[in-house]
């Protein structure tokens, strides 16, 4: 009974979100207050009806009814409580629901949330992410009900993949999900914008905290899959340029040449075409990204079941969508007109530079991730694009932008000088340097890339400490008199450069050994020493495992006891390996249980990986920057009326 | 206008080849083996572990190398036909038992039926490695002359059976060694 109730709630909600698509539109353009009266409504029921079913699949989750296919295949009566929820989005079906709650909660967020816009504006917005809705729905009730029933139920469930049952899954899904599909909310301001012929820095105003919240959320979403990567899949590494990765990566990337062109269009008025062009390419990357995932057209580890009919809906979905965004952009975009002039070296110039080298990265992870599609598709042949290929192009297109983030904060709006730049970056500049000189010495040897990584992350750091400088001693205010997004930007920046110390060190100094290891062996890596003490058999709440117990010393001192496991779980058989790591500021240490050797023997592989830890700090400091850009309050909540753009333009001359 | 069109020309030229991708199948990776000699070993029986098996006894006739492996699911969706096609007495399946406990796996072949003229333990993945074995299942065919002829990713579906493998088998037992 609950689960009709919940396929119940999905169709109730498909026409809701019909009603949410089509009527404010045309109330919007007639000018009827009634119709566009009824975009908040819509927006908020559909959102409940979307929680009802996503309720209703969880509480089927909850009790076990395996007289539905989705928690048959997804469920086991054996799973522990807090993976049987995480399991509701464990699969096709669930996950494409979780992706539906996100949508409508954003939609919801927004009718709750935009009072201050004029009341055409939130009605269009929200029709355009009910136009959204009602293909995800369609998409749902017809190619991936999960509510169908299988009778007879099912005695017992075939258990969530093992490799899913881990923490990781109840946080990292949702989050990503959230960041994913929030962008959403940019796109449908940036058509409601092109639709209205409304382009101007009141628009801009109004979707940069949006993007700014979707960002956040997909910024800590990536960061969660990747420390989850690192510490589940036994490897030690921590992005693996799988296509379901770059699926996730490209509106990243996207989405921060975004966040920087809003700001532009906000303050100076310029840019509003190539503005709007990113909104549609960053919603148009997440769909994409739900296309490749979600059709099995490229391989990946991250194996889905796959079906023909899903891959032609979705990609006709994706058809409709951005080819009708891009087409309306064709149409719309040729009568806005330009901004504020600028100089050739200007922050508005250095910005534009920073969204072109953000785009051409994006680009280039798209061409790597869809090449042996189109390969494959000219019929010339297999190929796979790895890591050497997105390690080569990455590096290049990345330094020119990790220089220039450094000089974009101190230029200038309209016109910068250059003579007055390098004097007050001078000091930075040979900071840098002697950073790149000497620090790979300290840590053991030198490489030119370590060096160059060095380099960039210092030449970024002393930029900033550069600006804090100069802005406590010229402002009137000092340095609490500063605006919280200028602290957000900063903070943003640092989590850059923290991060690319994260990713230089780890891949310049890093240690792996592999070894067989019989009780009492001994083996050190990074100046610690591993002694394999032995395993012993345990069990869990549904898998057995084998323990390995290591003891980790250094300089003779015992520090702490590892133990990694070997999990074999009860109903698939398919072993896992749970690696053991003792993290630290500056470094992790990681052991693994490979496969037993012979009867006391194991295969072990251990790890010292310096200051990997600094990759996701840097990644959580970027989310900080971007939730303390939202407190600010100039940012958050400002009256259309008074977001004139004179007022901003003051203010932008003083940031 | 038409420069404001370009990303719709870039978008539409994506989806034609998005729209190709649907129709080819990622997992179907040529096998560098195929046309090679099967990689020699020598490894145990199933049923009587204290005799050997080597692919060279096989001189002469054209068989299939199945991997399988008790802890597989997949393998029992394809396990009834190869039942059938033993039944039919077509050619000789051996079966590679791949990463696999002994007393699993004859338990697995008691349940559900053993197809295999003889079943060979790989226990450590050796063989398994040296065939290139993705994931189990893994089916190939092997000529008179010891060369593989073609190989199989994932479960044996009725398609590929009757319009691969068998016309396949039925040219290749024709031939002359």
């Amino acid at each position: 009974m609950i689960p009709e109730l919940g396929h119940f709630a999905l169709i109730l909600a498909l026409l809701v979100a019909l009603i949410q698509g089509v009527l404010p539109l045309i109330g919007a353009a007639r000018n009827s207050t009634p119709w566009i009266a009824l975009a908040k409504p819509a927006a908020r029921a559909q959102f409940l009806l979307i929680a009802t079913a996503f309720g209703c699949l969880a509480y089927a989750f909850i009790n076990n009814d395996f007289s539905v296919v989705y928690v048959a295949e997804h469920s086991n009566s054996q799973l522990p409580l807090a993976y049987r929820i995480g399991a509701v989005w464990g699969g096709h079906e669930g996950s494409l629901l979780l992706w539906m709650l996100m949508l409508t909660g954003w939609g919801a967020a927004v009718s709750l949330f935009s009072r201050h816009l004029p009341a055409s504006m939130t009605a269009r917005v929200l029709a355009v992410l009910g136009l959204v809705s009602v293909g995800l729905l369609l998409f749902i009730l017809f190619t991936s009900n999960p509510f169908e029933r299988l009778l007879p139920g099912a005695a017992e469930g075939r258990d969530l993949n093992p490799m899913l049952q881990d923490p990781g899954l109840i946080f990292h899904p949702p989050m990503l999900y959230m960041g994913y599909v929030g962008f959403s909310v940019a796109f449908a301001f940036a058509i409601a914008a092109l639709i209205s012929g409304q382009l101007d820095a009141a628009w801009a105003r109004w979707s940069r905290p949006w993007t700014m919240a979707a960002w956040i959320f997909l910024t800590l979403g990536i960061a969660m899959g990747s420390y989850w990567a690192y510490y589940v899949l036994g490897w030690g590494g921590w992005w693996f340029w799988d296509p379901v990765e770059n699926a996730s990566f490209m509106p990243w990337l996207v989405g921060t040449a975004l966040l920087h062109s809003l700001a532009v269009t906000e303050k100076r008025g310029c840019f509003k075409n190539w503005t709007v062009l990113l909104a549609i390419a960053t919603f148009s990357l997440s769909l994409l990204g739900t296309f490749l995932v979600r059709s099995g057209v490229l391989t990946s580890v991250h194996a889905f079941a796959t079906d023909p009919r899903r891959g032609i809906f979705i990609l006709v979905l994706l058809a409709i969508v951005i080819g009708g965004s891009l087409f309306l952009f064709a149409w719309r975009a040729p009568k806005v007109g330009l901004g504020g002039a600028f100089g050739l070296i200007s922050r508005e110039s250095l910005l534009l530079m920073n969204n072109v080298l953000l785009v051409v990265a994006a680009g280039s992870v798209l061409l790597g991730t869809l090449y042996p599609l189109f390969i494959d598709a000219l019929g010339l042949g297999k190929l796979s694009v790895g890591p050497p290929y997105f390690n080569s192009v990455f590096v290049p297109i990345m330094a020119p932008l990790l220089f220039l983030m450094a000089l974009g904060p101190i230029a200038r709006w309209k016109n910068a000088s250059v003579a007055d730049m390098a004097k007050r970056l001078r000091a930075a500049l040979v900071v840098a340097i002697l950073a790149a000189i000497t620090v790979p010495f300290a840590l053991g040897a030198w490489s030119p890339l370590v060096a160059l990584g060095l380099l960039l992350a210092f030449w970024l750091i002393a930029s900033i400490v550069t600006n804090v400088i100069d802005r406590a001693r010229t402002t009137a205010g000092g340095l609490a008199g500063q605006p919280r997004s200028w602290y957000a930007m900063h903070l943003a920046h640092l989590g850059i450069a923290i991060f690319v110390i994260g990713v230089t060190l780890v891949k310049g100094y890093e240690v792996e050994k592999d070894v067989r290891m019989e009780p009492d062996d001994t083996v050190t890596v990074g100046g610690y020493t591993f002694r394999f003490v032995g395993v012993r058999e345990e069990m869990g709440p549904n898998y057995r495992a084998v323990k390995g117990e290591v003891e980790l010393s250094k300089d003779g001192k015992v520090l702490r006891m590892l133990n990694p496991e070997k999990r074999t779980y009860l109903s698939s058989a398919m072993p896992m390996t749970e690696a053991a790591i003792d993290t630290g500021l500056t470094r992790d240490v990681y052991v693994s249980l490979g496969e037993p050797v012979d009867e006391r023997a194991w295969s072990v592989r251990v790890y010292y990986k310096p200051f990997v830890d600094w990759i996701w700090s840097g990644c959580l400091l970027m989310a900080l920057g971007g939730a303390v850009a939202l407190s600010d309050r100039r940012y958050r909540l400002k009256n259309a009326a008074n977001a004139g753009v004179s007022t901003t333009v003051a203010e932008g001359a003083r940031a | 206008m038409s420069r404001y069109l370009l990303p719709l020309g870039v978008f539409i030229v994506l989806v034609v080849f998005l729209a190709l991708g649907l129709s080819l199948d990622p997992h179907e990776v040529p096998s560098p083996l195929v046309g090679k000699p099967a990689p020699a070993f020598e490894r145990p029986q199933l049923h009587q572990p204290e005799l050997k098996f080597s692919p060279a006894e096989m001189r002469g006739k054209v068989w299939l190398l199945n991997v399988w492996a008790s802890w597989c699911v997949s393998c029992r969706q394809e396990h009834p036909l190869l039942v059938e096609l033993a039944e039919a007495k077509v050619l000789p399946i051996y079966g590679l038992d791949y990463k696999d406990q002994r007393g699993d796996a004859l338990k697995w072949l008691h349940d559900f039926g053993d197809p295999y003229t003889m079943s060979i333990s790989d226990s450590d993945g050796r063989v398994g490695i040296d065939y290139g074995v993705y994931g189990v299942p893994e089916t190939y065919l092997i000529d008179k002359a010891g060369t593989i002829r073609y190989k199989q990713i994932g479960p044996i579906t009725r398609e590929a059976l009757n319009d691969k493998i068998l016309p396949m088998v039925k040219e290749l037992q024709l031939q002359n060694l």
